[in-house]
């Protein structure tokens, strides 16, 4: 089992450019523009494994630990997978329907919204404490500990789960 | 009949007569003699040395006579020939044909002039009676002839015990509060007799009334049932508790002995059926074991402390009541065996009707393309009219049969009014005693009736109990080895040493030998139905060959234990299956604490690795039944990375491309080139060119081996390989042209 990269490229330089683009300079000295990062284990280890792909989604490098990259170059990679992941947190469930299909109001930790099920199936436990639901319009909310709410949104989410 | 230092060395049953009618035969062979014992035997012109006495017939070894089986459908033939033809045939079924291979094994042995080692007649002692396959160990009972409803239902029910006894503790608790509880609820009856004979008909008959015992009066009654509440309380707790523990046991149990079966068990199973035993029919094991085994507990203790306290209060009266429970004990047994059978067929029933859904709902796209839904439909409706006819039976005898254990209580009722009534006008009974005495015998006769009813819950749930045992009796067919050998790092050496395997009388394959060197690759290559994937299932020992061995690194596959063994071999199948879970450990299935970087590399190799970080929760995707859905070339490329991360010796390749476009294909090809770097590989393709890189290639027809070598050298050879060869590459234009 091989990398294709033999020795690990390291991003040095992160930017925006003036069109909103990601520049990423490595330490070799190549510059590509326009590339995205993606994360490859978003829910469980989001702070490992980022792969920084071109505009066609090939992979350029891959950054093992998000700790390690210099302090500015985290801080724009960080900006930027804010940017890209809509994942709103749910802090409350305020009402959800049991029959099909089933109609949701949340609080989120971006204000509050409603979203319909495709079905039950879709809440889902991650973990043994985390939730996650995706609506019909496949925009995914998460719930970071199942234990942390309130009894009500509890009672609501355990028929679910 | 056996000559002076005659040795016998092996005996066969043939089981039918040469017009096929059912007829017990024997043919017998010694070390010197063939002999047949059998009138229904068919023998020919040349017949030998008669012995009209005995009926028998014997052919001396010494002659030129070959001896063989031949498989004619339902009905096969152990032949005897020689030079000028037919000598003799004996004809049987398929229940004993594994018995005849077995016979012409030893026949060929004692030909071949090989010692005579093992070879005493104790040796056909091991072999099943009535279908003639082996018979392991210290069984004692034949695998391929117990059924799965063998094993009669109340033993199944006393069975359940075990399961019990692990939860001794708290099973002892529940029965301890069950009789407490009984006993409180037996107060308040016995404190209405002094309230008449001492209080109220005093009163009504102006007599001096104890009026001051009201109070305690009361206060017992109080007493006895906040305390049977109490009582009955924890009980029903304790005892749903113990109860749900035992089915969840047995469900657990059931499942993992299953999951050790081997796949002939599988194919021969469907999976509604097995589902169901699983699932329903443990459910109605716990239902039982909570309510009903309660209930009945409850009513055993209640009628035994009735009893007690009827003859201890009067004799005549006691006696008089149980006039009826002889003929209800009678009604109760006959009643019984009929329930039972229509319980049996009411499981039956309802595990049909689950397997058509099993069937068709993974079906539905099949379903859906042919439009038969209403097919469908109109088979499931026809399963779950068998459940409701199977259901209705059981209900007709059941409505029968309640109400007149009912009525058989109100005529002991009627008895005991009778009687009492009697003894009080000739003043041998006060009121008090006799309200008593049918207080409780209301409560006698109440319990006698719920026993009855009982009858339909012990039978319900001892044919569940005996559907699941059914499953856990059997054993696996593919045995763990008794002294096992354990591989360690395998170099990856395979060898086939006369290899043969029948399914039932059908010979899959026949006289295999191959041997494959480390790191080589193999390419199975002949048409369908040639044994290709036979040969593939039994290299990873999913069955054990009928004959001969297969060697790894020199050590006969059988001596590894199967889960150390299983765990060198990388498979890919034509249609890859993923799990409901995430990527991730999907990827990570045979080695679940693989590492991260672990997963990545080894879905790079497999060339996932990108396809993976396009999907939105990359490498936490959900994929499978319900999440996800994926390309063929995807689910493959996923599957292969799965074989690359637990990094096999051995890998199989079985279709692996064929169900994906040329396109695609080219993709897989370059991830299949990183899976079978030096590995031991056997590769199954229909599509020839897929196996450009085989270092040899295998044609295989009718079970059997029938080219060898690489691809140029058997193009010029221009058999079977050249033919299928040419067939493929002539593209359809060139045909037209």
């Amino acid at each position: 089992m091989t990398s294709p990269h033999p020795t690990p490229l390291r991003p040095v330089r992160l930017e925006y450019n003036p069109w909103g683009q990601l520049l990423m300079e490595t330490d070799d000295g190549q510059k590509f523009s326009g590339v995205l990062p993606v994360r490859a284990f978003p829910v469980s280890d989001p702070d490992h494994w980022i792969s920084i792909c071109d505009s066609h989604g090939q992979e350029l490098l891959r950054i093992d630990d998000i700790h390690d990259l210099l302090p500015d170059v985290r801080k724009t990679l960080e900006l930027e997978l804010s940017q890209r992941e809509f994942v709103p947190v749910v802090r409350r469930i305020l009402s959800a329907t049991q029959h099909e299909p089933s109609e949701w109001f949340v609080e989120t930790d971006r204000g509050r919204t409603t979203f319909q099920l495709n079905s039950e199936d879709d809440v889902r436990r991650i973990e043994p404490d985390q939730a996650s639901i995706c609506d019909s319009h496949g925009i995914r909310y998460l719930i970071t500990s199942v234990r942390g709410l309130d009894g009500g949104s509890r009672r609501i989410l355990e028929y679910f789960l | 009949m056996l000559e002076g230092n005659e040795v016998l060395l092996a005996w066969f049953e043939p089981d039918l007569d040469s017009q096929l009618n059912f007829s017990q035969g024997l043919v017998l062979l010694t070390d010197t003699r063939l002999i047949s014992l059998s009138e229904n035997d068919q023998t020919f012109d040349n017949s030998p040395q008669g012995d009209n006495q005995t009926g028998s017939k014997a052919w001396y070894l010494s002659q030129e006579i070959f001896l063989q089986t031949k498989e004619k459908g339902g009905a096969s033939s152990l032949e005897l020939a020689d030079c000028r033809g037919l000598v003799a045939q004996w004809r049987h079924t398929p229940a004993k044909s594994k018995a005849s291979h077995h016979f012409v094994d030893r026949w060929k042995l004692l030909r071949s002039g090989q010692p005579a080692e093992g070879e005493s007649a104790e040796s056909t002692d091991s072999l099943c009676p009535s279908c003639g396959s082996p018979i392991k160990g210290e069984q004692g009972f034949c695998e391929n002839c117990a059924s799965l409803s063998g094993i009669k239902p109340g033993r199944s029910l006393l069975r359940l015990l075990t399961f019990a006894r692990k939860r001794g503790w708290a099973a002892s608790l529940g029965l301890l509060l069950t009789i407490a509880g009984t006993s409180a609820s037996m107060v308040p009856p016995y404190l209405t007799k002094p309230m008449l004979d001492e209080v109220l008909v005093p009163f009504q008959n102006h007599q001096d009334a104890k009026f001051y015992l009201v109070p305690w009066l009361l206060g017992g009654l109080a007493a006895a049932s906040i305390l049977s509440w109490l009582l009955g309380w924890a009980r029903t707790y304790v005892i749903a508790w113990v109860s749900e523990r035992i089915a969840a046991d047995l469900r657990n149990q059931t499942y993992a002995h299953l999951q050790r079966m081997s796949l002939e068990f599988f194919g021969g199973k469907r999976t509604g059926d097995l589902i169901s035993r699983v699932s329903t029919d443990s459910d109605r094991i716990c239902y039982f074991l909570s309510v009903h085994l309660l209930d009945f507990v409850n009513d055993v203790v209640m009628i035994l402390m009735t009893a007690i306290i009827l003859l201890y209060i009067d004799l005549h009266l006691a006696l008089a009541t149980l006039v009826p429970l002889p003929l209800i004990a009678y009604l109760v047994h006959k009643v019984r065996s009929r329930l039972r059978g229509g319980f049996q067929l009411g499981s039956r029933a309802w595990a049909d009707m689950t397997s058509v859904l099993a069937d068709a709902i993974p079906g539905i796209r099949v379903v859906k393309a042919f439009a038969q839904e209403r097919r469908e439909v109109d088979r499931f409706r026809l399963a779950n009219d068998r459940v409701l006819h199977a259901n209705d039976r059981v209900n007709r005898l059941w409505s029968f049969f309640g109400p007149v254990i009912t009525l058989l209580t109100d005529g002991g009722l009627l008895i005991v009014w009778v009687v009492g009534v009697w003894q009080v006008y000739n003043n041998n009974l006060t009121v008090g005693t006799l309200t008593l005495f049918l207080a409780y015998i209301s409560r006698f006769y109440m319990r006698l009736d719920s026993m009855s009813r009982m009858v339909s819950a012990t039978q319900r749930a001892a044919t569940a109990a005996q559907r699941v045992f059914g499953v856990m009796d059997r054993e696996a067919t593919v045995p763990e080895p008794v002294h096992p050998v354990h591989p360690g790092r395998l170099r990856g050496r395979i060898e086939f040493h006369e290899v043969a395997f029948r399914y039932g009388t059908r010979s899959v394959v026949e006289g295999i030998n191959l041997t494959i060197e480390p790191g080589e690759m193999i390419g199975l290559v002949g048409p369908s139905g040639s044994g290709k994937t036979t040969l593939v299932n039994l290299a990873c020992r999913f069955y054990d060959v009928a004959e001969g061995a297969i060697l790894v690194d020199g050590t006969d596959v059988r001596s590894f234990p199967i889960e150390e063994y299983r765990k060198h071999i990388g498979l890919v199948l034509q249609e890859p299956f993923l799990f409901y879970g995430t990527i991730a450990e999907n990827i990570a299935y045979g080695r679940p604490n693989a590492k991260r970087e672990e997963l990545i590399a080894a879905a790079e190799a497999a060339r996932a690795h990108e396809f993976i970080l396009r999907l939105p929760d990359g490498y936490d995707s959900i994929v499978g039944e319900r999440g996800q859905s994926l390309s063929g070339g995807e689910r493959q490329r996923i599957s292969i990375a799965r074989a690359l991360l637990i990094d096999p010796r051995i890998l199989i390749l079985d279709e692996a491309t064929s169900s994906i476009d040329t396109e695609t294909e080219r993709e897989i090809q370059l991830a299949l080139d990183n899976l079978i770097r030096g590995r031991t590989t056997i590769a199954i393709a229909h599509r020839l060119s897929t196996l450009s890189r085989a270092n040899r290639l295998v044609v295989m027809e009718r079970g059997q081996i029938v080219e060898v070598g690489p691809h140029q050298e058997l193009l010029d050879r221009n058999g079977l390989y050249a033919r299928l060869y040419r067939a493929q590459s002539e593209s359809p234009e060139e045909r037209n042209a």
